[in-house]
């Protein structure tokens, strides 16, 4: 395989207070691929995709053993600031959630907390990733409106802008179409695809033709175990576990 | 009994409720205005109290009460805020932040004239600032606090979570969310407590008795450590001294309508502010 391993996934274990909810999780994440998580509800996806780039630690009570490298750099180590992982990891949540703020300032926010502050440099990454994330087209002349005043799809998209704005080397999707109409889920997937050319995608989603559509990789979780995980095709079409092919058949989920 | 009948007494009974209160509402309003403006000239309005307070203004008063209002104000909100952003985003949850949080919230229930023997002893005394405007201006500010703590916390509360996650995702730092994210969408909220402590303090009069208020000046303040007529206590005083209580009465219904006005276009700005921030965060 052609491609780089951007996250190495070892021996995770995490806990919520007393209860496991991800057990023994080993993966290997590769850049400008996309890779998929799938599986059930409470299976330990979205806990997963969110211990990549350190939210939840903002989780009171919650520990986490074993180790994620990203470009062979253990995130978990004691040097590094999470703060930091996060402007390199950035993340799309399940529903939209601008800021309160004017479309060009929920763009502008990341790099103005990030230290930027020369307006022009500032101005060109607002417009340079609003047009990344398929949305300039359609804000380019209500920039100072409040962000709030898009649709669902928009916000999302959006959302994706304002991450793309920090330039992050990974990108994680939190069900990012859960909330979306299927234009919407459309042309998020689109971009999607496209984005992968120059990043690292990790996508949680309920949607097995999503993920069947989007992605290169996909693994998939059940009660906080990695079932299985390998190229898309072979997932969908040849699993080699019972419980992932009972999934992807619909017998349960 | 049908379900529509039973819906309508529901609604009629919340509606007789309604009009009750807009009755005392608009009742007060009016009778204040009407007893009140017949007394209020350029003169009442600019000039100091002459004749034993029978006749000439109540400028001081006035004056006395906007300075109160804002030493107060100066005081609880920044004050009031920093403990209300450490309790909601910063301290960590537990029976200790719980027993301050009741404590804050009894603190709001403690009567009025407590705060001012507190004031006396604390900050004329203690503090040696006399019977002053700062005294009694910080004496109200501490009335007030519980109020605007408890409305800031409110207004903490109800920024969602997910634009706070969204933040820090972005790589920015807890106190940076804070600043630039929660603080600015709670802003609505927070002055919303502002406008109800304006209120309640330009209204107080126990809290000054002891630690600001004079009966009788010729002149307005000179420092904050004057002391200063209050429309508050100027219309207690009017009702319950002198001798000529026809003409004090009168007066004193001018400065309960002056203090009404005072009060409304205090919180008016405060409801522009309010509404700009508002328009600015939601496009409203």
């Amino acid at each position: 395989m052609g491609y780089k391993v951007r996250i190495r996934v070892e021996n995770v274990d995490f806990y919520y207070g007393c209860v496991q909810a991800l057990k023994n999780i080993n993966m290997n994440i590769f850049s400008n691929q996309v890779t998929a998580i799938i599986g059930p509800s409470g299976c330990g996806k979205s806990t997963f995709i969110r211990l990549l780039n350190r939210m939840n630690e903002l989780i009171v009570n919650s520990t986490v053993a074993g180790n994620i490298y990203l470009d062979g750099e253990d995130i978990f180590d004691s040097r590094i600031d999470p703060v930091d992982i996060r402007r390199r990891i950035g993340m799309v949540f399940q529903k939209p959630n601008p800021f309160p703020k004017s479309i060009f300032e929920n763009i502008s926010y990341g790099l103005e907390v990030n230290g930027i502050k020369d307006k022009y440099y500032v101005e060109e990454r607002v417009v340079s990733s609003l047009k990344k994330a398929a949305l300039w087209d359609e804000v380019k002349d209500r920039l100072k409106e409040s962000a709030l005043k898009l649709s669902g799809g928009q916000q999302q998209r959006l959302c994706i802008a304002r991450c793309l704005a920090v330039e992050p080397e990974v990108i994680l999707f939190d069900e990012p179409c859960a909330s979306l109409d299927p234009i919407s889920t459309a042309k998020i997937e689109e971009l999607i695809l496209e984005l992968k050319k120059s990043y690292t995608i990790v996508i949680v989603t309920h949607n097995m033709q999503q993920a069947a559509r989007v992605s290169d990789r996909t693994a998939f979780f059940l009660l906080g175990e990695l079932i299985e995980i390998g190229e898309t095709h072979s997932i969908f079409t040849a699993p080699k576990d019972k419980k992932t092919e009972a999934y992807i058949t619909g017998r349960f989920g | 009994m049908r379900k529509d009948i039973t819906q309508k007494i529901g609604f009629s009974f919340l509606f007789i409720c309604m009009a009750i209160t807009m009755l005392f509402l608009v009742g007060v309003i009016l009778f204040v205005t009407s007893k009140g403006l017949k007394v209020i000239t350029w003169e009442f309005l600019t000039q100091a109290p002459r004749n034993a307070m029978t006749a000439g203004g109540v400028a001081p008063a006035i004056v006395g009460t906007f300075y109160l209002t804002l030493i107060a104000i100066l005081f609880a909100l920044p004050l009031g805020l920093a403990c209300a952003i450490y309790l909601c985003e910063y301290s960590p949850k537990g029976a200790i932040v719980n027993i301050l949080r009741i404590s804050i919230n009894n603190l709001a229930g403690i009567p009025s004239v407590v705060f001012g023997l507190f004031g006396l002893a604390v900050f004329v005394k203690f503090f040696k600032f006399g019977v002053s405007m700062l005294s009694g201006g910080l004496s109200l500010g501490i009335l007030v606090l519980p109020l605007i703590i408890s409305a800031s916390q409110e207004a903490l509360q109800a920024v969602p979570h997910s634009i706070r996650e969204a933040s820090l995702a972005l790589g920015a730092t807890k106190w940076q969310t804070i600043k630039k994210v929660v603080l600015p969408s709670a802003l609505p909220g927070i002055i919303t407590g502002v406008i109800l402590s304006i209120g309640r303090v330009a209204g107080e009069t126990a809290p000054i008795l002891f630690t600001a208020a004079a009966f009788y000046l010729k002149g307005f303040p000179k420092s904050i450590f004057s002391e200063v007529m209050a429309l508050p206590y100027h219309i207690y005083a009017l009702m319950t001294e002198g001798a000529h209580p026809d003409k004090q009465t009168a007066i004193a219904y001018g400065c309960s309508l002056i203090l009404l006005l005072l009060v409304l276009s205090v919180s008016f700005v405060a409801i522009v502010i309010r509404q700009k921030q508002r328009s600015k965060c939601y496009g409203l």
